[in-house]
């Protein structure tokens, strides 16, 4: 097994907490995230349940010390308080002193401001300073902005498998030696426009969701942000370094099937699985835990269900779904559950895979329903995307 | 670690690079604050049951794509890896506005589904059948350099033998009108049209027969202080071992905007005088309109003869051996590429 790309900090604010601690905490108590929307006006806002951050924009702005005329969009303040936390967790003090970079997911970029001005961006001036931080790339400049980053900063935008795609990428910078340090993760707010995309998609369940529950009626949205420090080995050397847990693989591939569904027999998200593996070194009975993308759709589900029997054969491992805890965040899932799957390793625990009630009846497979300890080594975690995006990542202690 | 060749590079701009010569002898002048990339015939590429449901992003990108695979004698690649500033922004806007104009009713789903940044490369994917490794950048300016650096990355490391990377942009309909709103607004604001299109390249770890061209080394750096551009260039080449003095041609980013003064002072400074070329003015401004100077530099290197009008200056005929591109957004979203001869 190879030992994989060090992990040395971590941040998060996500509909269970506004920073590491409170998510442990969360879900160490089995304590959802989900709930009314109390921020975001929307239509259907009685009809589901959603994951929200508990913080207004004014509220972060404030925190963050932001000018009255800024024009951050929530995706970019979300992003601002969890890298943040990621850099002081990784005890950086001085971000030139080593090659740094940013890679930061969004889906929807700064949406949340676009649909609220977009009808008044020709006529009033005030909304205007909303245009320019439309795009996804205007979130990580910001975030980078806020860091002292000014290397290699991009963005990936692959729908909901995003974060893990910015995680891996940095992974391999670290390796092949382009950065000795990288913040990767990802940010996506709650916006109007993402609630009625999965609406007229019918998969927006109006109860809390069920993962991997043959009954189960669809997702629920959610808005977070997430971000690891990645650091070289000489890096972690020179300055004696905690390192929380190991990136140990990584696999990126497509399903090719459908540009929103998911094949009948999980093509992508197995041809993932299996390349981390490899990456890693590691043979699939060496997984403990696999904290599952399992967004509570009909086709999510079965189809990552089949994947995990393909990959795991009649062997698989204790698994489970947080989504019931944060919503689907989208670009950001990747990054949540990387810190998810941090805090499984560092805790020895595996969250509970809440609602769940009963297995389908075309796998029978039966997740962790409870909050279970046991000694983790290795854990796997999936995000798979529209446009056929499949991602798997390996973290290892 | 492996050199990575450039086996294709085909670009549809506003202008005719996308034509069966290969290459642009006539310039389309354009005065227009926007215009719109001059569209091949798509059906030649694309099944007309497709095309109907395809916005310009998406039918640029699978046409771009298709020719650069034949061009480059790949039929599968082991990577799909598309940039992309705005994603697809005609289905961005529809969506919107229905959902907005109807207050989130009766929306339906199929704008949603294609308005994602990553849809070009999953359309790509999907018509190939191919279930490589597919990733997509939307980072501003430097979304095509992401691809490559992706690309360049794996094929340094043997991880990949053929890449397909691509940077695509639509203007859509109504966004850009916003961004020329604001832009008119500033002191010195960009003087070129804005504007769309898509560049497909093959990049590979083999040297054959008919490749175009070496990706030498692709940077980027989000900010770099005015005074410092100099320097960081200087780095750059020496990083990569090349002198000032051996760089034959240098494709520039200017846009008639304040920040400009980026490339004065490159080519005042470092490059008196080596030829410079410019071409926003002809193919316009978006976020991924350095692909189209990724085209240039390859047609140099190629043999081939760009119009007089791209060049800010020109030394008497020679062959380009190493072209340097540089581009620069509002003084963010840096990139350096440097590309040589096989």
């Amino acid at each position: 097994m190879k030992k994989g790309v060090a992990i040395t900090g971590m941040g998060i604010v996500s509909a269970i907490g506004d920073s590491v601690e409170e998510n442990l905490q969360a879900l160490l108590t089995s304590k959802s995230g989900l709930g009314i929307s109390k921020h975001i006006q929307t239509h259907h806002k009685n009809a589901i349940k959603i994951g929200e951050v508990g913080f207004t924009n004014t509220e972060i702005a404030t925190q963050l010390q932001l000018s009255e005329d800024n024009n951050f969009t929530r995706t970019s303040l979300l992003g601002c308080l969890a890298a943040k936390e990621a850099i002081q967790n990784a005890g950086i003090k001085s971000i030139s002193e080593y090659k740094t970079g940013l890679i930061s997911a969004t889906t929807v970029g700064g949406m949340d401001m676009t649909e609220k001005y977009w009808k008044q961006f020709a006529s009033n001036p005030e909304s205007q300073k909303y245009i320019s931080s439309h795009h996804a790339g205007d979130s990580t400049e910001k975030i980078a902005a806020s860091l002292g980053i000014t290397d290699y900063v991009t963005t990936i935008s692959t729908a909901c498998s995003s974060a893990a795609n910015a995680i891996m990428l940095g992974a391999r910078l670290v390796k092949a030696g382009k950065l000795d340090r990288v913040v990767v993760g990802g940010t996506d707010a709650l916006s109007k426009f993402t609630i009625n995309g999965f609406k007229s998609l019918m998969i927006l369940s109006e109860t809390n969701c069920t993962p991997f529950d043959a009954n189960r009626s669809g997702l629920n949205l959610g808005e977070a942000a997430a971000y690891l420090v990645l650091e070289s080995d000489e890096v972690v050397a020179a300055q004696n370094k905690s390192v929380l847990a190991y990136v140990s693989g990584y696999g990126n591939a497509n399903d090719a099937f459908h540009q929103t569904a998911s094949s009948k027999t999980g093509e992508g998200a197995y041809l993932a699985m299996k390349k981390a593996l490899e990456v890693a070194g590691l043979k699939s009975s060496e997984i403990d835990y696999v904290n599952a993308h399992g967004t509570a759709t009909q086709n999510n589900d079965l189809s990552e269900s089949i994947a995990l029997q393909r990959i795991f054969k009649e062997k698989i491992p204790s698994f489970s779904s947080t989504k019931a805890f944060t919503g689907h965040t989208l670009a950001a899932a990747g990054a949540v559950e990387a810190v998810f799957s941090i805090l499984a390793l560092q805790k020895n625990s595996m969250f509970a895979n809440l609602g769940f009630k009963t297995a389908m009846p075309e796998t029978g497979l039966v997740p962790v329903t409870q909050l279970q300890k046991k000694e983790l080594k290795h854990v796997l975690s999936n995000s798979f995307g529209f446009g056929g995006n499949c991602s798997t990542l390996l973290f290892s202690k | 670690m492996k050199t990575c060749y450039i086996h294709s590079v085909v670009s549809i701009s506003a202008q005719d690079s996308f034509s069966e010569n290969d290459t642009i002898f006539e310039v389309r002048e354009y005065s227009d604050y926007k215009i719109s990339a001059v569209h091949p015939p798509y059906r030649d590429f694309i099944p007309l049951s497709q095309l109907r449901r395809m916005s310009p992003a998406v039918k640029m990108g699978v046409a771009a794509s298709k020719k650069a695979l034949e061009k480059g004698n790949v039929e599968q690649p082991d990577a799909i890896i598309t940039g992309s500033g705005l994603g697809c922004m005609a289905d961005t806007e529809t969506f919107l506005n229905t959902l907005l104009e109807n207050d989130e009713q009766f929306s339906t789903p199929t704008a949603f589904i294609q308005s994602t940044h990553n849809t070009v490369a999953g359309q790509i994917a999907l018509g190939l059948k191919c279930k490589a490794y597919n990733t997509t950048y939307a980072h501003g300016s430097v979304s095509f350099e992401s691809a490559l650096v992706d690309a360049q990355l794996q094929i340094e490391a043997g991880e990949a033998k053929n890449i397909l990377v691509g940077g695509v942009d639509e203007l859509g309909t109504e966004f850009m009108d916003y961004v020329h709103l604001v832009e008119q607004k500033q002191m010195q604001p960009i003087q070129v049209s804005l504007s769309e299109g898509a560049t497909f390249c093959v990049l590979s770890s083999e040297k054959k027969e008919g490749a175009v061209a070496v990706l030498k080394a692709v940077e980027i750096r989000s900010k770099i202080a005015e005074e410092n551009i100099i320097t960081e260039m200087h780095d750059f080449l020496k990083t990569n071992k090349v002198k000032p003095s051996e760089i034959d041609a240098v494709v520039l980013g200017n846009n008639g905007d304040a920040f400009d003064v980026y490339y004065e002072n490159l080519q005042q400074q470092l490059f008196p005088e080596t030829d410079c070329l410019q071409y926003k003015k002809y193919v316009g401004e978006f976020f991924t309109a350095s692909g189209f100077a990724f085209w240039m530099g390859a047609q140099l290197i190629e043999g081939y003869t760009l119009p007089k009008n791209f060049f800010i200056r020109k030394a008497e005929s020679k062959p380009y051996k190493t072209v340097l591109l540089y581009n620069q957004f509002k003084g963010s979203q840096h990139s350096f590429v440097l590309l040589t001869q096989c």
